[in-house]
C-alpha cells in the first residue's frame, strides 16, 4: 500500500500555498505510507541554457552527512560560477549550464556517492526514509512555491525501505512517476531496459516502471501512447501518476484495485489515494469528484 | 437529533455512540471529510445522516440502521451489511454491498467495480452504472443497475438476479439474460419503489442470471 498525490493549479493565485497544501495531503496519506516520503515541486523556470538538477545524498539513512562544499566547489570549477546551489539537508538543487546526459556522467565520475533524482527546467525532487510528517518539516514543504506538485507516502512491499527507494522516480527530463501498486514483471523488464542503456539503480519495481516511461518517451512516443503501452506491457496493480513539465497524468490499471480520486474546481485539480487528502483543501467539498475508469488516462496541461 | 462534528469527535467515539445507541433516535454526523469505517458494526433501530463524503468501509456490518450519506462513499460500502438500508446521495467506489446478508443499498449515481461481489442476500439498486466484474460470485440477493454495466456481470454467478436498464460491457462466464416475466416486473417494481426511485418505467430492464453450467464438474471447464 501507498498513497499518491498530486496538486495542480488552474491559475497562479495559488502558486505560492503549493507546498503548504501538498504537504497536508501527504500528511493525511501517512497511514497508507508510514515508511518515507517524496513530492517532486514545479516551480520557476530554468535561466536560458540552465537546467535544474536535484541531487540526494542516499548516506542519510546511515546517519552520515556529506559536505555540500565540496560539490560546490568542483561545480563552480567545472560549470562555471554563475551555477546556483541550494542545500536541504539530504539534498542539493543545482541551476547550471549543461544537460541532463553530461550532468548524470559527471556526478557518476566525481560524487558516486550522490545520486541524480531528477532534472529538467522546472522540476525539483525531494525524497527521504521517515514518517512524512518528520521529513516534511525538515524540508520546510510548507514554504514551497510552484504550479503544480506530485507527492507519495510509501508502504514497502516489492523492496527495501530507503531514500534511494523512495519516489518519484525521474523519467527524463522534467518528467517524474509516482506509483502505487506492485508490479509483477518488473525483473523481466529491468533486464530489457538496462540492454537499451537506461539507467536503473534500485531493484524497486516502480523505478522500472519510471524506466520504462523514460525509454519510450526517449523513443519519441508522446505520454499518452507510453502510458497506453503500459497497459499492455506492465503486469500488475498500478495507479501511475506522473508529473510533467506543465502538467501531470494519472491512470489507473485495467483491474482498477488501487484507488484514485479526482477532484476538480474552479482554481486546481487534484488527484489522491483517498478523497480525505483532498477534502484538505480548499473548496473541496464543493469540487467536481470523480473516480478514474481504470485503463483511461487523465491529464491536464497548461499551455504556455 | 443528536449532532456530531467529526471535527471535534473521533471515529471510535463516534462509532461507540451509535452502537450503543437503542433509542431509535437519529444522528447527524458533521465532517466525515473522507475517514474511515463511519458508522459501522451498529445493530439497532436509529437513522444515521452522514452530511458529506465518506472515506473507506462506511456502514459495514450494517443491522437494522438506517444509514444516509450526503455525499460520495470510498471502497468497501456496507460490506457485509446485514439488514436495514444505506442510501449514498453521489457515488460509490469499488465493491460496495461485498458479501452483503440483507437490507437494501441504494446509490443514487454511480457505483465502481465489483458492485455487490459475492453478495448473499441483500439488495442493491443503483441509479446510475456500475463498474466491471459487479455481483462477481453473486450468491442471493437482487442488484438493479438503471444505467449500464462494465465488463464481466455476473461472472461466475450462483442464484443472484440482475435487473439492467443499460447496455453491458460484457457478460461474465455463465451469466445469461433471462427472460422478463410478470414475476420478475413485480419484483423490480417493488426494488425500485423501495430505493424511492418511484418514477421510473420498467420500459427496457432486462434479467440475468446463472446458466448454472458451472455448477457441476465439466471436463471442458478444467486447463
Amino acid at each position: 500500500m501507498c498513497g499518491i498525490v498530486g496538486l495542480y493549479f488552474k491559475n497562479n493565485n495559488l502558486d505560492d500555498k503549493l507546498g503548504y497544501f501538498l504537504s497536508d495531503m501527504l500528511v493525511e496519506m501517512t497511514e497508507r505510507g508510514p515508511d518515507s516520503v517524496g513530492f517532486a515541486i514545479y516551480d520557476s523556470v530554468a535561466k536560458q541554457g540552465m537546467i535544474k538538477c536535484s541531487i540526494l545524498f542516499g548516506g542519510v539513512d546511515q546517519g552520515k552527512t556529506f559536505d555540500w562544499d565540496l560539490l560546490k566547489n568542483a561545480i563552480n570549477k567545472d560549470f562555471g560560477s554563475e551555477s546556483v546551489m541550494h542545500v536541504y539537508g539530504s539534498h542539493a538543487v543545482l541551476e547550471l549550464p549543461t544537460d541532463s546526459k553530461s550532468i548524470s556522467k559527471w556526478m557518476k565520475v566525481n560524487f558516486p556517492e550522490l545520486s541524480l533524482i531528477s532534472s529538467g527546467k522546472r522540476i525539483e525532487t525531494y525524497k527521504e526514509k521517515g514518517l512524512p510528517k518528520d521529513v516534511i518539516n525538515s524540508f520546510n514543504l510548507t514554504n514551497f512555491k510552484g504550479s503544480h506538485a506530485l507527492g507519495h507516502t510509501r508502504m514497502a512491499t516489492e523492496s527495501a525501505v530507503t531514500t534511494e527507494h523512495s519516489h518519484p522516480f525521474s523519467t527524463g527530463d522534467d518528467i517524474c512517476l509516482v506509483h502505487n501498486g506492485s508490479l509483477s514483471n518488473h525483473n523481466t523488464w529491468r533486464r530489457k531496459l538496462l540492454k537499451e542503456g537506461i539507467p536503473i539503480s534500485t531493484d524497486n519495481d516502480s523505478e522500472v516502471a519510471a524506466a520504462y516511461f523514460n525509454w519510450k518517451i526517449s523513443q519519441g512516443n508522446s505520454l499518452d501512447e507510453s502510458l497506453k503501452s503500459a497497459l499492455v506491457d506492465l503486469d500488475g496493480f498500478y495507479t501511475f501518476a506522473i508529473g510533467t513539465k506543465d502538467g501531470f497524468a494519472v491512470m489507473r490499471d485495467n483491474f482498477g484495485c488501487k484507488p484514485a480520486v479526482l477532484a476538480e474546481t474552479d482554481d486546481w485539480v487534484a488527484m489522491s489515494s483517498e478523497y480525505r487528502a483532498i477534502a484538505t483543501l480548499p473548496n473541496s467539498e464543493k469540487a467536481n469528484i470523480w473516480e478514474p475508469i481504470p485503463g483511461k488516462i487523465y491529464s491536464w496541461e497548461k499551455t504556455t | 437529533m443528536t449532532k456530531i462534528d467529526l471535527d471535534k469527535t473521533s471515529v471510535r467515539s463516534l462509532n461507540s455512540n451509535l452502537q450503543d445507541n437503542k433509542d431509535n433516535s437519529e444522528t447527524l454526523i458533521e465532517n466525515p471529510k473522507g475517514k474511515h469505517n463511519l458508522a459501522v458494526g451498529l445493530t439497532t433501530e436509529q437513522k444515521v445522516h452522514i452530511h458529506g463524503h465518506v472515506g473507506y468501509y462506511c456502514a459495514g456490518m450494517n443491522q437494522k440502521a438506517n444509514i444516509l450519506i450526503e455525499g460520495n462513499a470510498g471502497p468497501g460500502l456496507a460490506e457485509n451489511m446485514m439488514s436495514g438500508v444505506v442510501k449514498v446521495e453521489g457515488n460509490a467506489s469499488q465493491y460496495c454491498g461485498a458479501t452483503a446478508h440483507g437490507g437494501l443499498l441504494v446509490i443514487k449515481n454511480d457505483a465502481a467495480a465489483r458492485c455487490g461481489v459475492s453478495m448473499k442476500g441483500v439488495d442493491i439498486v443503483v441509479g446510475g452504472s456500475v463498474g466491471h466484474m459487479s455481483a462477481f460470485m453473486g450468491q442471493k440477493g437482487r442488484l438493479v443497475i438503471c444505467g449500464d454495466a462494465g465488463n464481466a456481470l455476473g461472472d461466475s454467478i450462483y442464484e443472484a438476479r440482475i435487473y439492467l436498464r443499460g447496455t453491458v460491457e460484457s457478460l461474465g462466464t455463465d451469466c445469461i439474460e433471462k427472460e422478463m416475466k410478470q414475476e420478475h416486473k413485480q419484483e423490480l417494481r417493488e426494488l425500485l419503489n423501495s430505493a424511492g426511485f418511484d418514477d421510473m418505467s420498467l420500459d427496457g430492464f432486462r434479467r440475468y442470471g446463472s446458466a448454472r453450467k458451472l455448477y457441476n464438474f465439466d471436463i471442458d471447464n478444467a486447463y
